[in-house]
This record gives structure tokens, sequence and C-alpha cells, in this order.
């Protein structure tokens, strides 16, 4: 047991299990964010009240910083990882048989996840700082008008494009990274591989796609 | 009969620590069931008669089992054939006037010794991590003796197939023994024969591949596609799993 928590394979448990709680946040806030499908001043009311339950209640702010932890545990350990592979190698190939023998998501999870950061710190830059510390204005209800920020936001098509860019790059990442969690957890067996593989591919369809299709929406209905 | 003539760029390396460099060679009428380590023969032999020292690379039974020729043809160990070893990899999978890069594999726990031959006693370290397998001694037991089923006896016989060659690890990008590891833990672990020391065998093999340096498992699945045995990454799965269940039990 002492062995157990320095271990390579312990570490990359943590990575696992962080990266399938990350995956759970994503399906939580992408439920959330439908409620900007509602149209006009009911979707606002709508949205801005949940905004402020989110960043009010003791039990979502407890979340938010399992979630911040997830986050930081989650790139440390696999940035750790990833130097103690490269060491592993210190003369590289001359020929590389690159991906013929395995897909290009899982050759560039590092990529992909460096992407998935700097996305992450526009994303919070934009909404989570704007809400916590900005100077938003208040809805004719009271609350902070986060509804009208993030609207306003996706009217922009750079904004737009970045986002769903990087919901393509999640989708890989997620492609890669979800059934190679269950592998390193141990329970991807052959009875499960099949179950494992169909729930993992319909969530990393489902998650970005849908994620990636309010912004689309909200910026061709302002066209 | 067809002929080959063929350029080659081989890594060659005069001893460990040393600085090695790929050099050009072209080999000419060379007959197409060559197995690829003959066709190495028919260089060095040339090499030989114009007083040069020949390319050293491993071999050993040239029959596919031992798991000795170890080289990385075109970026692929084993070459471009799959589930084959190098041995039985032959020329007539190569085109006239091709050009071919071999170099050694590798890996830090897998230094280079000379030219293509590296040193692999990091896995017969592993292997002596694992410690001793419980056995009665006196007179040979009666066959079937044991019970085991026929799925089971499969799946470890499949796990036991691995030749320990490192062909995974010269395919891993993270230059990972994963699933070499595993197909030694699973054999045992599968088998009534290996549960009396099932749990401290897995903890020690896996806490020795850290310590030889190997990378992690990424679950890339390179090695599975690699392997000469075609040893499958279902076994890593295994191994994970017998490493978490082995250090909760304690």
């Amino acid at each position: 047991m002492k062995t157990y928590f320095t271990s390579t394979l312990f570490r990359k448990t943590l990575a696992s299990l962080s990266g399938v709680f990350l995956v759970l946040f994503l399906a939580g806030h992408l439920a959330g964010n439908l409620q900007l499908f509602i149209p006009g001043e009911a979707g606002q009311k709508q949205f801005n009240e949940y905004a402020f339950f989110m960043t009010t209640n003791p039990v979502v702010n407890l979340l938010s910083i399992i979630t911040y932890s997830a986050i930081i545990l989650h790139v440390l350990l696999t940035f750790y990882l990833t130097i103690q592979s490269r060491n592993a190698r210190p003369v590289k190939y001359a020929v590389s048989s690159g991906t013929t023998n395995s897909s290009w998501a899982s050759n560039n999870m590092a990529v992909l996840g460096t992407l998935l950061l700097i996305f992450l710190v526009i994303h919070l830059r934009s909404f989570w700082y704007e809400m916590h510390f900005g100077s938003i204005e208040k809805d004719i209800w009271g609350k902070k008008d986060l509804y009208t920020v993030t609207v306003s936001a996706f009217h922009e098509l750079w904004y737009v494009s970045i986002y769903v860019i990087s919901m393509v790059v999640l989708g890989l990442h997620l492609k890669h990274g979800l059934e190679s969690a269950f592998q390193t957890l141990g329970f991807r067996t052959r009875k499960y591989s099949s179950s494992i593989k169909a729930i993992t591919t319909g969530l990393v369809l489902l998650i970005p796609i849908t994620f990636a299709s309010i912004p689309i929406f909200i910026y061709i209905k302002n066209i | 009969m067809e002929e080959l003539n063929l350029k080659l760029k081989i890594w060659r390396q005069p001893g460990p620590n040393q600085k090695g460099d790929f050099v050009a060679y072209k080999v000419n009428g060379l007959n197409t069931h060559m197995s690829f380590l003959e066709m190495l023969d028919v260089l060095n032999e040339q090499l030989v008669n114009l007083g040069q020292d020949p390319v050293a690379f491993d071999h050993d039974c040239r029959e596919g089992i031992c798991g000795m020729c170890s080289m990385v043809i075109n970026g692929k160990p084993h070459g471009p054939q799959k589930g084959t070893t190098t041995c039985q990899l032959h020329m007539r999978h190569f085109n006239n006037g091709d050009t071919i890069t071999i170099e050694p594999w590798r890996a830090k726990p897998f230094p280079v010794l000379k030219d293509l031959i590296v040193d692999r006693s990091s896995f017969d370290r592993i292997i002596q991590a694992g410690g001793y397998v419980s056995v009665n001694t006196g007179s040979a037991p009666d066959g079937n003796s044991i019970p085991i089923g026929k799925e089971i006896a499969e799946d470890a016989f499949d796990a036991a197939a691995c030749i320990g060659c490192g062909a995974c690890v010269a395919a891993c990008k993270n230059a990972s023994a994963s699933l070499f590891v595993s197909a030694k833990v699973s054999q045992l672990a599968l088998l009534p024969q290996g549960q009396p020391e099932r749990e401290e065998r897995v903890v020690k093999m896996v806490s020795k591949m850290d310590e030889e340096g190997f990378g992690h498992c990424t679950n890339t699945g390179a090695c599975e596609a690699e392997c000469p045995k075609e040893i499958s990454l279902e076994y890593i799965r295994k191994l994970n799993w017998e490493y978490h269940r082995s250090n909760i039990k304690g």
C-alpha cells in the first residue's frame, strides 16, 4: 500500500477520476446552458436567476471548489506524466509510425488539453470573472444580467468561432480520454467494453455538439 | 525469380553511451524468399568481405518464438507485417528500389549496446521482482488434477504467448512496458497456481516497472497493434484492476 500512492498507476488513476468528474461537471453545465434556448424576457429572467443560484448556493459553491481542484489536479498530473514519458525516450525515432497503429487523438492528448486550457481561460474571463468581479448591470428583476453578457458575446462571429472550434477540440479530447479512463480504472472488461464504447461515444458526441449549438443558435437568430 | 535491390539506412553505434548515426548501404540481388534477418546476413557478408565491421543485431531461434530479434523497420517494431517477429518477416513484403530505415528499440530502460542491439535486462528485473510461484514438490501431479475452465485456460494462454521482445515498449509513444507487464501478471493471476502470491506479485512488478524508468500507459493501443504475438490491451485493463485490487486489499 505504501508504494500505491506514489506509483505512476495511482497518478494515472487520479487523472482518470478527475477527468470523469469533469465530464459529469460538463453534463451539469450543459443542462444549465440549455436555458439559453428559452426566448425573450422569460429566458433572460430564468437564466439570471439560475446564474444567481449557481453563484450563491453553498452546495454549488462547494461543488465549484471541487471542480476547480479537479481541473488543477488533472492538469498537474497529466503534465507530470507527460514529462515522465518524454524522459522515457531520450533518443527519438528517425522514422515515426505516426497514426498507423493508434488514433490521432490518443497521440495528441497533451496538445488538445492545452488548447482546452487556453479556451478555459478565455471562457472564464468572459463569464465567470464578469459574474464574480466584473461590473454587470442588473436586470429589471434586480439580478446580475449574465444573460445579456452571454448573448452579446455570442453575437460576435470571432467568439462563436473560438467556441465552436474549442468544442471540436473537446470532442477529440473526450473521444480518447473517456474510454481510456474506464481502461485505466480497470472497468473496461471484454463483457462491458461494447457498452462502455457505446455510452462514451454517445456522450462524446452529445456534449460538445449541444454546447456548440447554443452560440450557433444565438448567432443565427441575431443575423 | 524476382530479385530485390534495396537501399538501407541503418543505425550504427560502436558501443553503449557512444555517439551513433545512420549509415547508408546498398544490397543487390536479394531473394524475395529471404527473411529480413537473412537480408541483413547478406549485408554483413558484404561488409566482412570489405573488411568492415558487420551490423550487430540480436537474433536467436529465427522461428518467431524466442523474442530476441528487435529492430524498428520504417518506424514499426518488427516491420510492416502484422503479428510477426522480424525473423518471420520476408523480403517479398518489400519492393525493388525501396529505402528501408532500421533503428534499435528506443527507450531509456533499453540502452543501446551496439548498433541495433539493446540491453533488455530491465524486463528480466521486472520478472525477478515478481518473485517465486509456490509449487508443491514431490512426484509430478496427475494431468488435469486442477480443474481450470476452458475460457480461463485460453485467456491465460493468450497472455503467456508474450515472448518479452519489447516491441510494445518500442511502439509506445511513452515507452511504456505496460503490455509486457500485464501479460506476465495476467498469465499467473488467471490460474489457480498463481493465486498464493497474486497480490504481492503485481505490486512488486508494477513498482519495478516504474523504477526502471518506463513511461506510463495512455491507452493508445499502439503496443497491441505492433505486438508480434498480438497480446490484447485487455491484459493492461486487467493489470490496472489487479494493481488497484491488490493495494486496496493490502
